[in-house]
């Protein structure tokens, strides 16, 4: 194997999207994606089970594609790299059992790797299969999706990576779904909420910024709460409807989706001022919210920070950036996690790999 | 020779071979840890049957009924082995291995297999005994239901706790060399996922 560019398959299912991605060092050469997102919609929200089963049907044509999409054969990669954790347990032991018996059936080392680390990770690939590039370090990184709303101080890749803050009730994700129901739009929420946002006014309604008081900060610098705002946006729709009133549903979006970039943002370049880092870099599926892009550019813009965000199908939760990931860790010199390693649902940023 | 995975209980990895029989075989009870110990197990029944993964010619999979989240780890094991070897997957029934199993031991006539299904149910299938090819023949099921209103209550009743995958492995040695069907590949779960859809949102004031 090439230690500095190995070829490695990434597998990930820790969430509602079963991705395989297939990397040589920091070059991408596929990044396949079958989501079940269309299953969930009935439910409005990601059902665990619902997802699980997902998986094991998209797992088997997912990989065949990528190797197909990557022109490699199977038997050429020189390391399976896989999730571990976090993310919802059933969902996450599909791809590590997967995992597992293909590194056997192929002789192949196997990298059981950290979700969230690999969406830092994301940013080394170009998705059109360019050249990878350096991650500037160290970076405050923001990452946001329907499963996770966490913010991380990167100092090395491969070695030093510090949470320093996440949500303590509700994903970000998860609250633009909600509110999405509450005004009547179907899921997922977050395309929905920017699309009807785009005539609303962003400061037609002050919603509440959760965990940015005083008394908060103290406790709570960098993490999030998005229950109590999804809690005021039902109460305020609520009101309207029963004093017999229209919803303005373009101004309740858009001040809404107002509140939870404000509180986003706020946070991340709080981060970045107080821990001297002057780049901000994004992922997550919610960094397809145009608002949330258009603010951190803004916001970074004015503080003199660096931001960086990777093509949108490197941000949604994939294959690639754990293949791109456990390559790091691979040339780096780590030796291979063994085949003991399971499942953890709420796998430590620290662990980059178990 | 094949390479049989069973998660439907505890976790049961074996080779067999047509005339070998079953090379080697290493089940664990542990019906939490599937995932954690497949890797380890696939590799063990390998080493002790002596075989590389390139004399396989394919991987049964036991495709339940059983507890979702570990039946599904054995599966995905089974398919994603399969695909790095290029050979096919065997999906098989896991209730007919046992049934084998109990049949080559000298059972003869009517058999109930039951396994737990958890939340106080039962897995069942049926069998009237073996064809002349010495092949279980399910008459009913694979089923859920709770205990009371377990049906073929009247067969001769056995609670299995585990699944051979060494018997997996021998049943589809002989389908094959006879010609005959394996089970559809599709797992039995036997249960919807769970959950009712949302009727829309809850109020938050009152
Ligand atoms: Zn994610």
């Amino acid at each position: 194997m090439s230690v500095a560019e190995p070829l490695v398959l990434g597998i990930e299912t820790s969430c509602d999207e079963t991705g395989v991605g297939i990397v040589r060092g920091t070059r991408l050469l596929a990044n396949v994606i079958a989501s079940s997102m269309d299953e969930h919609a009935r439910y409005g929200g990601v059902v665990p089970e619902v997802a699980a089963r997902a998986h094991l049907e998209a797992l088997e044509p997912t990989i065949t594609e990528a190797v197909q999409t990557a022109g490699i054969r199977l038997h050429d990669v020189d390391a399976i790299a896989v999730t571990s954790g976090p993310g919802l347990a059933g969902a996450l032991m599909v791809g590590v059992g997967a995992a597992k018996a293909l590194a056997v059936a192929l002789g192949k080392p196997l990298y059981g790797v950290n979700h969230l680390v690999g969406h830092v990770g994301a940013d080394l690939l170009d998705a059109d299969g360019g050249p990878g590039r350096e991650i500037e370090l160290p970076t405050i990184a923001l990452l946001v999706s329907g499963g996770h709303t966490s913010l991380l101080h990167v100092r090395s890749l491969t070695d030093d990576v510090e949470l320093l803050g996440e949500t303590i009730d509700d994903a970000a994700g998860e609250a633009f779904d909600k509110v999405a129901r509450v005004l009547g739009l179907p899921y997922p929420g977050g395309p929905q909420i920017d699309r009807v946002a785009l005539e609303g006014d962003p400061r037609a309604i002050r919603f509440p910024r959760g965990l940015t008081l005083p008394k908060d900060l103290a406790k709570h610098r960098y993490d999030f709460s998005f229950s109590g705002l999804k809690t005021a946006v039902a109460r305020w729709v609520e009101q309207r409807e029963d004093a017999g009133e229209p919803v303005p549903v373009a101004d309740v979006a858009a001040s809404f989706r107002e509140a939870v970039a404000d509180v986003l943002l706020r946070k991340a370049i709080a981060a970045c001022q107080d821990r001297g880092v002057p780049r901000l870099l994004l992922g997550g599926g919610v960094v397809a919210n145009a608002r949330i892009r258009q603010l951190a550019q803004e916001r970074a813009d004015a503080a003199g920070i660096v931001l960086r965000i990777p093509a949108l199908s490197l941000c949604t939760d994939n294959g690639a950036m754990i293949a791109a990931l456990a390559a790091q860790r691979i040339a780096a010199g780590y030796a291979p996690s063994g085949l003991g390693f399971g499942a953890d649902s709420t796998l430590p940023v620290t662990d980059i790999q178990v | 020779m094949l390479l049989a995975i069973d998660t439907s209980a505890g976790t049961s990895v074996a080779v067999a071979d047509r005339d070998g029989g079953v090379l080697s075989e290493v089940t664990t009870l542990d019906t939490m840890r599937h995932a954690e110990v497949i890797g380890e197990m696939i590799r063990e029944a390998l080493a002790q049957a002596s075989i590389a993964p390139a004399r396989l010619s394919g991987v049964v999979a036991g495709m339940g009924p059983g507890p979702f989240t570990g039946l599904r780890v054995g599966i995905a094991a089974a398919k994603a082995f399969a695909l790095g070897l290029g050979k096919p997957v065997v999906p098989l029934v896991s209730h007919d291995g046992v049934a084998l199993e109990r049949y080559r031991a000298g059972r003869t006539g009517p058999l109930l297999v039951v396994t737990d299904a958890r939340r106080r149910e039962l897995y069942w299938s049926a069998y009237g005994g073996v064809d002349e090819l010495g092949i279980p023949l399910r008459i009913g099921g694979p089923g859920l239901s709770k205990p009371v209103d377990l049906p073929h209550s009247d067969l001769p009743r056995f609670d299995a706790a585990s699944v051979s995958a060494g018997q997996l492995g021998l049943l589809a040695e002989r389908l094959y060399a006879h010609g005959r069907p394996f089970a559809e590949d599709r797992p039995l779960y036997l249960r919807s996922p769970d959950i009712t859809p949302s009727a829309g949102p809850k109020r938050v004031t009152r």
